[in-house]
């Protein structure tokens, strides 16, 4: 009977409820409505649970599978260490957006069927809106704002792709798309289009990390979790196999790693790493084996957890500090070690280091290209692999942590938020050294044992190699400015200056093109302005004698159509 | 005994009621008076509907005159469904003047308003339910008389200038009307509208073609389909808000109504849509209706303004439906009708409210009003949310059916300016929304209080209604797919 209700709503529900409460009360609900949802979600079994009928179309909003139970649990245990991580968040906003937000999620994880996943997609929009302009900023505002076009834009994609779809199959069942993708079918395309645009694929990635580190610390740990894994479960559902899906994947992972290592803002260099991490996930769903698949869910599963460990290791020094940039920060390991220690095993996790939760699935991925014989996926694969040492594994605790003395000495943030991040950094671990459970999880049988010999010493070495280049680059990483000329110039500069050399090409023509587009626009708007405005030729109020110009020339153009 | 009966009920308790509020003068007692008869109007309604649903098509001969020498009250789907809202929407605004009127009208002159209000209900359903086009017409005066009187009740001066321009125009679109019958009546020697259709000759003749053309351009004057709209921003501007409110809900979409009967009914589908490119100009013209109506609703400083642009955009989605000539095109236009009167109906009513507390509906003015009237504003976010078309509302029902009827005639282009067009509503409906939500009171500004209830039930009815029919649409739907094949002829 229980299960007639879709879990999601109950996080819904509360969401609108937690306004209403005074703490302590908000406190206690915040943390029981995730469990119960997790409850509920469990209870759900195989197969459409929930049917009715919404036009001419059945729509089943709940229809579970391994798949579904995998993302809705993982969504739960994140909206929990959330609302752990959120007791001391006075903003009540927030957090009742933080619980819609969430509920929608796990909504487009049990829909059976397309029109059920565009309501919840649509609410996810608007919830995750809120939480970004919870900030209440006046950046957060616009960023938001910038955020919700880039969405609502995505939405009418996706519905004008859903619209096509049912016309063409006449089913609103949501299953496998890949076929009808290969005959390019437009309503399978526009529908990968609108789930891509939530993902943070090109060309619209910059949403991500222009929206999320506008939000605030609480609410930046709960905007990373959901509407890119949500993505990643849609296209998991709708598209697996689909070809493209792997450059698209492995362009996200080189995009961020490269705009990450550029970055000084702390989170937005984990929002880059979103971005980069999702493009691991999506290049998996491309390759399409059971393995691959396997990989990229059990990735999504375990990447919200230490994704989310980082950034609330990072909300915590921004709550603590106020400061936001790696310049401005450093040597905090001294007074904050709670908050090091769990921020150095995100990074670790981020960086697939053996025995921590990054290694058992993103190793899948590579396994699933090397199975496949794709050879040059598995080698961009691997060289991404490498990158995210670079930029999160290391960049972020180095800069933040050690680095220099700032001189900065707060302490560790408040206990309800070192546990959320004990409890996260204990799953790192506990997943990676134990990925049975996760494993008999995922949606398809796991023949795969990660802990070979020669899988932990190629990590290793690749770990190695890269740690070493970041503290061999670690100049150029600061962008000081001295210059010493010598041999060595040639292997410490060149490259560097390259890169430099490309970023100081490429960014001003980049923002010449914005800017050119940016006048060509004002010009445009100006322009309907002048026909449009009150004062415009279209909304003037006219003398009666012209209306009935307009007559007398409608009459005659119908006489005229209707003649011939 | 009243159930035959109900038909010719529907017109004469109204008619009759109007001059008995001359008698009665007093303000409170009119006001009692015209909406137990509103109210009964709409019970007559709902009868007529049920009935028609379970019988199938009406027919009442007045003073037992068989059709087609005697005036026929004739019933199908389509007219029941039309009936329905004007009714509905009449009952609800009567709820909503209880408060608005007395504050917006001299109260010397309030048993006037409700005379004439009364007058204007009879003719719109008059309209509906005659099946003579000459008595269509007759109703049509009424309607249309009656409607300038109420426009120019406003409070501001230009009300007048306003009505006295859309009795111009409105004389105009109903003399073409006129001279449309008449031809009609040469060709044919009947006035009975279904009778008509069998007596057409094929292929048309001249005097049949010119005809169409008086029709189609008369009545794309009194819905204001673009170009023609130019009465319809300023009479909706400067009217009373509870006069904005129920034209703006049936007015237009009678005329809408009118349209179809010709087209359908007495012309029928093959004449006016395959021998004759009336799709292929009405079509065009819905478009840039709908593209030019909500740009320049964008730059609006008066919300009221805004949104009466916004309905000669939502007018040519009708109009757009319509052009289609398929069930799923006729569908989407005919729903789009009840839905779009709910729409309007409730938005207008939100913004009679604000225009009750501030004096003024100028988008400026409204800036804050989201903490200090949250029901009206709640309402105005939620009618704005199915203008766009959102899911769960019924805007968004009509808009699925018109990309459906689109796509089904493999109109790619179509379909993506439909879509488009509703980010348009997005915009526009957003900056009142900012406004409200996002911008401070501006300094200085006094605090309102949250409107009367009478005023809030009125409005919330027709913005409950509207998420109702978003989500369960089995009546809306059901019943405008039927009409829709009535008026194609694959139902009798």
């Amino acid at each position: 009977m229980i299960s007639l209700i879709p879990p999601g709503l109950v996080l819904v529900a509360g969401g609108f409820l937690l306004p209403l409460l005074r703490n302590p009360w908000r406190g206690w609900l915040m943390l029981a409505l995730p469990l119960l949802t997790l409850w509920m979600v469990w209870l759900i079994p195989d197969g459409p649970v929930l049917s009715g009928a919404f036009l001419d179309y059945t729509v089943v909003p709940i229809k579970g599978d391994a798949l579904s139970r995998l993302f809705a649990t993982v969504f739960v245990i994140m909206a929990f260490a959330g609302a752990i991580y959120g007791l001391n968040q006075d903003k009540v906003s927030e957090l009742a957006a933080t619980f819609v937000y969430a509920g929608s999620a796990i909504g487009v994880a049990f829909a059976g069927d397309l029109i059920t996943v565009f309501v919840f997609w649509e609410i996810m929009a608007i919830a995750s809106t809120m939480v970004v302009w919870s900030a209440g900023s006046q950046r957060s505002y616009q960023a938001g704002m910038r955020y919700l076009a880039i969405h609502l834009f995505g939405g009418v994609v996706l519905m004008s792709g859903i619209v096509a779809y049912v016309g063409e199959t006449g089913s609103t069942a949501f299953v496998s798309m890949s076929i009808p993708l290969t005959v390019d079918s437009v309503g399978a395309w526009l529908i990968l289009v609108g789930f891509l645009i939530n993902a943070g694929a090109p060309p619209l990635s910059a949403w991500l990390p222009d929206a999320y580190p506008e939000a605030s610390y609480t609410g930046m740990v709960t905007l990373s979790a959901f509407t890119t894994k949500t993505a990643v479960y849609v296209l998991l559902r709708g598209f697996p196999g689909a070809e493209i899906l792997i450059w698209i994947g492995l362009y996200m992972a080189f995009y961020g790693i490269i705009y990450a290592l550029l970055e000084n803002d702390m989170r937005r260099i984990l929002a880059y790493s979103i971005v980069n991490q999702v493009g691991f996930m999506v290049a998996g769903i491309g390759i399409g084996t059971e393995m691959a698949l396997n990989g990229a869910a059990a990735h999504a599963f375990t990447h919200i957890i230490y994704k989310a460990l980082l950034l609330m290791s990072a909300g915590s020094v921004l709550f603590m500090t106020g400061k936001r940039k790696c310049t401005d920060l450093g040597g905090l390991f001294q007074s904050m070690p709670i908050t090091c220690v769990c921020g150095i095993i995100g990074a670790l996790s981020i960086s697939s280091f053996p025995f921590t939760s990054g290694f058992i699935s993103k190793s899948m991925i590579s396994q699933g290209a090397a199975d496949q014989g794709l050879t040059v996926a598995w080698f961009m694969l691997t060289a991404a692999s490498a990158g995210v040492f670079l930029h999160a594994g290391i960049k972020f605790p180095w800069f933040v942590f050690f680095q220099k003395d700032s001189g900065l000495r707060p302490p560790d943030p408040p206990l309800n938020m070192c546990v959320a991040m004990v409890l996260f950094a204990f799953l790192c671990i506990a997943i990676g050294v134990f990925p049975g459970p996760l494993y008999a999880l995922l949606p398809f049988p796991v023949d795969y044992v990660p802990y070979t010999f020669s899988h932990v010493i190629t990590m290793f070495q690749l770990l190695l190699f890269s740690g070493l280049a970041f503290f061999l680059l670690l100049p150029q990483m600061k962008r000081t400015l001295t210059i010493s000329l010598d041999v060595d110039w040639l292997y410490r500069r060149l490259a560097p200056a390259v890169i430099r050399r490309f970023g100081e090409v490429f960014v001003p023509a980049d923002q010449r093109a914005r800017k050119m587009v940016l006048i060509r626009f004002e010009k445009f708007v100006a322009g309907i302005f002048r026909h449009h405005g009150p004062q415009g030729i279209l909304a003037r109020t006219w003398p009666t004698g012209s209306t009935v110009m307009w007559v007398a020339v409608l009459l005659g153009v119908y006489l005229v159509f209707y003649y011939i | 005994m009243i159930t035959e009966n109900l038909p010719i009920l529907l017109v004469v308790i109204p008619l009759l009621a109007a001059p008995l509020c001359v008698l009665l003068r007093q303000p409170t007692l009119v006001w009692g008076f015209a909406t137990l008869v509103s109210w009964m109007v709409f019970a007559i309604s709902i009868q007529l509907l049920i009935l028609v649903l379970q019988d199938g098509t009406i027919s009442y001969a007045i003073g037992d005159w068989a059709p087609p020498w005697g005036i026929e009250y004739r019933i199908d789907p389509a007219s029941a469904f039309m009936q329905l809202v004007v009714a509905g929407i009449g009952a609800v605004s009567m709820v909503f003047a209880a408060k608005s009127v007395p504050h917006e009208i001299p109260e010397r002159r309030i048993y006037l308003f409700y005379t004439m209000y009364l007058l204007c209900l009879t003719g719109l359903l008059g309209i509906v339910v005659t099946g003579d086009a000459f008595n269509l017409f007759v109703f049509l005066e009424i309607s249309s008389l009656s409607s300038y009187v109420l426009i120019s009740l406003g409070h501001d001066r230009r009300a007048l200038t306003a009505a006295f321009q859309y009795l111009i125009m409105g004389t105009l679109g109903a003399t073409f009307i006129l001279i449309g019958v008449g031809l009609l009546y040469m060709v044919t020697g009947t006035l009975n509208i279904a009778d008509l259709s069998g007596r057409l000759p094929e292929p048309a003749p001249r005097t049949s073609l010119v005809a169409f053309a008086f029709l189609t351009v008369g009545t794309s004057l009194k819905l204001a389909l673009f170009p023609l709209h130019l009465w319809l921003p300023n009479a909706y501007t400067f009217a009373p808000s509870m006069v904005t409110a129920f034209l703006a809900a049936t007015a237009t979409k009678v005329s809408v109504y009118i349209l179809l009967r010709f087209f359908f009914t007495v012309f029928g589908v093959d004449v006016a849509f395959f021998d004759l490119p009336v799709g292929d100009i009405l079509l065009p013209l819905a478009i840039v209706a709908v593209f030019a109506a909500s740009t320049v609703a964008i730059f609006q400083e008066n919300v009221k303004r805004l949104l009466a642009y916004s309905s000669v955009a939502q007018i040519g989605y009708m109009i757009l439906g319509i052009s289609f000539a398929t069930v799923n095109g006729l569908t989407a236009g005919i729903v789009h009708i009840f839905n779009h009167a709910l729409i309007k109906g409730g938005l207008f009513m939100a913004l009679g409210s604000v225009f009750l507390r501030l004096g003024t509906t100028q988008i400026d003015a409204m800036a804050g009003l989201g903490r200090q009237m949250p029901l009206t504003m709640a309402a105005f976010v939620a009618g704005g949310l199915s203008l766009v078309g959102i899911p769960l509302t019924s805007g968004f029902i009509s808009k699925w059916y018109l990309v459906t009827g689109a796509l089904e005639k493999g109109w790619w282009l179509v379909a993506i300016l439909v879509v488009l067009g509703s980010l348009l509503a997005v915009i526009y409906v957003w900056r009142v929304i900012e406004a409200a939500y996002f911008r401070p009171a501006p300094a200085g500004a006094a605090q309102v209080k949250e409107a009367p209830l009478a005023m809030l039930a009125a409005t919330w009815v027709l913005i409950g209604a509207n998420l109702y029919f978003g989500i369960d649409s089995t009546l809306t739907v059901g019943t405008a797919s039927r009409a829709a094949e009535v008026l194609l002829g694959l139902e009798i």
